[in-house]
């Protein structure tokens, strides 16, 4: 019998568990729509923008580790999707985006809305597909979930000539994905991982660097177990946060540019860093001559090019942090070290920096903090909500003030730095975790780039709560202006006191608008926001402008080279310079 | 560093763009590729000369072998290799220069393959040194129109370079 190939894609993926689409309709996927509306098990989500859209995706899979599905049209559709394309492939995240396309016939005329989507997202996939004939239609969809899935995961894009949704042929059922070019390493080699467990026993001085590989993985219970019987202490990038306990004491918290003092502290002074799931990117490292100068470094990736791409490596492990984990594990209980001994002055040490500088903020009675409304955050959610970010200082506060125990519990655009990814991504992310809390920790810039969602919220009755964090600013930018470029605010100044009013924003909407403009309406507010379990809700927290956030290591600089409030404070004047 | 890197690509449309996209992307730098299909028809083989110390040509072949096309990624520093190229030259002599062009490229084994009332057009095979001594020892005649393969290498039977 023969089927569309609509019918066939529809198929392809109840028979990969998928249960939501977040899509938008348009001319050459209209059939593929037309055999949507009758499917029961399989939920189109209608966004108000194809980015949105593939945000939406993007925060599904990160919360829920399964792969996002998207479905956009040809042209302007297809393009739409590339910056969540982009945003996904800098941060591992499997995706699978279904684009439409002109008939197979027409390809190459500028046919109306015809964009080479293949060509525009080659560099940004990791691996992308024509369909040229609807006989390849099955095996390929097979395909791109596999890719997406496994090895170091990432977007997978299939552009759909018309002719091949609409055409009709004999659905063979494709068998499992044999690929010759494709075969990741997930097993580490045993001797690598011999030596490594004999440096970590060794080292007087380690520290582990954890990154967005471990929750990729799905290995935060082996990370957190190595480092409690080898008592080693443990610091995150942006993406490894929650991969291991934000609240246990042997957490250093988060790394690098606005990383904390005694992290950075740490890992400058350690005699062995390891490395695991981390790509060392220049955020985390600073200037990476004067990286851990001290440190044999052990890298441990999925992917061989993470490894000597930006640091010197002593000791790389190729495989998948769980597998090796395991393996490591093994060896190193065999070891039978009294670890707790050794440790014991490296450990008093940290203990020391944390005392010395901790991650701090001046409470003010009169205006709002940021810092006090990710706190109060943490507090009213009991540790437990998923936080998804914007971009810039609102970004940097929700990483520095929530403390992440549990992997999956951050979502945020890491590697692409997207303004506008936090909103369509928490929506995604309460389809796939009805049942809990999830926030988005955004500034009133950030908020801007997709506030058409509010839209797709309300209307699917997605109880998103929406912390702007609204300084009238762009933050992180304004903050670079004032240390570097002589308090010139180019462009930065908003004035979003003024416009627009979120408040009445939501309300138009038909979401439910808060505001707080003293600190003493901030738990309120929250806990308001809070009780609200059937539409999305923005909170409008009216923040100290000149608030910055530290610590601050300048680009150019040794992550030890931090900077913190009091400085500038004392010192306006100061010239700080920007390398980069 | 001057490497000679072949890619044993899936013949399918769009690899040479992934290829060669990644090349511009990150910023290596290509001095000459080459493509054609191998016995097996679905399957390529690229010739790439690249250049880069070895922190680059690691990620270079890394990035490569991370290319879903990509089967196979063979660097040559590390294996003893034949390499050769093909040009072809469209040279001007004057009259009286006619003589001493030919016996040139007769010593340098090239070929005459067309020759008009003012040029000749010869074919010359090699590795880059002998191409370019040729190159340099023609110029004076006056070259006219000029075009080349790019390298194709294969390894050497056995006998495995120790580095």
């Amino acid at each position: 019998m023969k089927i569309s190939g609509a019918e066939i894609l529809i198929d392809c993926l109840k028979k990969e568990g998928v249960k939501h689409i977040f899509g938008y309709p348009g001319g050459v996927v209209l059939n593929i729509f037309d055999t949507l509306y009758d499917e029961k098990g399989l939920e189109l989500i209608l966004t108000r923008h194809e980015q949105g859209a593939v945000h939406a995706a993007d925060g599904y899979a990160r919360s829920s580790g399964k792969v996002g599905v998207a479905l956009v049209t040809s042209g302007p559709g297809a393009t739409n999707t590339v910056t969540g394309i982009a945003t996904a492939a800098m941060d591992s995240i499997p995706l699978v985006v279904f684009s439409g396309q002109v008939p197979t016939m027409l390809i190459g005329n500028d046919a109306f809305q015809e964009a080479d989507i293949v060509g525009m997202t080659r560099p940004c996939t990791k691996h992308n597909y024509l369909v040229k004939d609807i006989k390849d239609l099955a095996k390929t969809i097979k395909e791109a979930f596999h890719i997406a899935s496994t090895g170091r995961p990432g977007p997978v894009l299939i552009d759909l000539p018309k002719d091949v949704s609409a055409g009709m042929t004999e659905y063979i059922k494709p068998k499992e994905v044999q690929l010759r070019s494709y075969n990741p390493t997930y097993h580490g080699n045993k001797w690598g991982i011999k030596k490594a467990a004999g440096l970590i026993a060794k080292a007087k001085k380690p520290v582990i660097l954890a990154g967005g590989g471990v929750i990729l993985s799905g290995a935060a219970k082996e990370l957190t177990e190595l480092a409690k019987i080898t008592n080693v202490p443990v610091t995150m990038t942006l993406m490894g946060l929650g991969a291991f306990p934000g609240s246990h004491k042997q957490s250093l918290g988060m790394l690098g540019m606005h990383g904390t003092y005694y992290a950075n502290k740490a890992v400058q002074d350690a005699d062995l860093l390891i490395g695991i799931g981390v790509r060392f990117e220049d955020r985390v490292t600073g200037r990476t001559d004067a990286f851990a100068p001290n440190a044999k470094i052990i890298q441990i990736d999925i992917d061989p090019t993470s490894i000597r791409k930006n640091v010197r490596v002593d000791m790389p492990i190729v495989g998948d942090v769980k597998s090796v984990l395991t393996d490591m594990i093994k060896v190193i209980k065999d070891q039978k070290e009294q670890w707790g001994a050794v440790r014991n002055s490296w450990l008093k040490q940290i203990a020391a920096w944390k005392k010395e500088r901790p991650l701090t903020y001046n409470f003010d009675e009169k205006i709002i903090k940021p810092e006090f409304v990710v706190e109060k955050i943490y507090e009213v959610t009991k540790g437990d909500a998923i936080i998804c970010t914007e971009v810039g200082q609102n970004q940097m506060w929700a990483a520095q003030f929530y403390n992440y125990d549990k992997p999956r519990q951050l979502l945020t655009s890491g590697g692409l730095g997207t303004m506008g990814y936090g909103f369509p991504a928490a929506i995604g992310a309460q389809f796939a975790n009805p049942k809990k809390v999830v926030f988005d920790i955004a500034g009133d810039g950030s908020i801007q780039m997709n506030i058409q969602e509010l839209a797709t919220a309300v209307l699917n009755k997605i109880p998103v709560k929406v912390a702007i964090l609204n300084n009238g600013v762009l933050g992180m930018v304004r903050q670079w202006q004032e240390l570097f470029f002589r308090e010139r605010y180019a462009h930065t100044i908003l004035d979003t006191d003024r416009v627009p009013d979120f408040v009445k924003v939501a309300e138009a909407y038909g979401a439910v608008g808060l505001r707080a403009t003293k600190p003493s309406e901030v738990v309120p507010v929250l806990k308001k926001a809070l009780k609200i379990k059937d539409k999305p809700v923005f909170m409008d927290f009216v923040c100290d402008w000149k608030e910055k956030v530290f610590p601050m290591v300048p680009a150019g600089a040794a992550i030890d080279e931090m900077i913190f409030d009091e400085e500038v404070e004392e010192k306006p004047k100061r010239k700080l310079k920007a390398v980069k | 560093m001057r490497h000679t890197i072949s890619v044993l690509v899936e013949n399918k449309f769009g690899v040479l763009s992934r290829v060669s996209g990644l090349f511009s992307g990150r910023g290596f730098n290509i001095e000459s590729l080459s493509v054609g299909e191998t016995i097996d028809p679905a399957v390529s083989l690229m010739t790439i000369v690249t250049t880069g110390d070895d922190k680059i040509v690691e990620q270079i072949t890394k990035q490569l072998n991370k290319l879903i096309d990509v089967i196979k990624v063979v660097d040559y520093m590390e294996v003893d290799h034949v390499e050769r190229e093909m040009v072809l030259i469209k040279v001007a002599p004057k009259k009286n220069d006619k003589t001493e062009f030919l016996k040139l490229a007769e010593i340098f084994r090239g070929r005459i393959v067309d020759s008009g009332p003012t040029s000749f057009t010869v074919q010359i095979t090699g590795d880059k040194h002998k191409i370019a001594a040729f190159i340099e020892l023609i110029k004076p005649f006056g070259i006219k129109e000029f075009v080349r393969t790019g390298t194709v290498s294969i390894a050497r039977e056995g006998i495995k370079k120790t580095k």
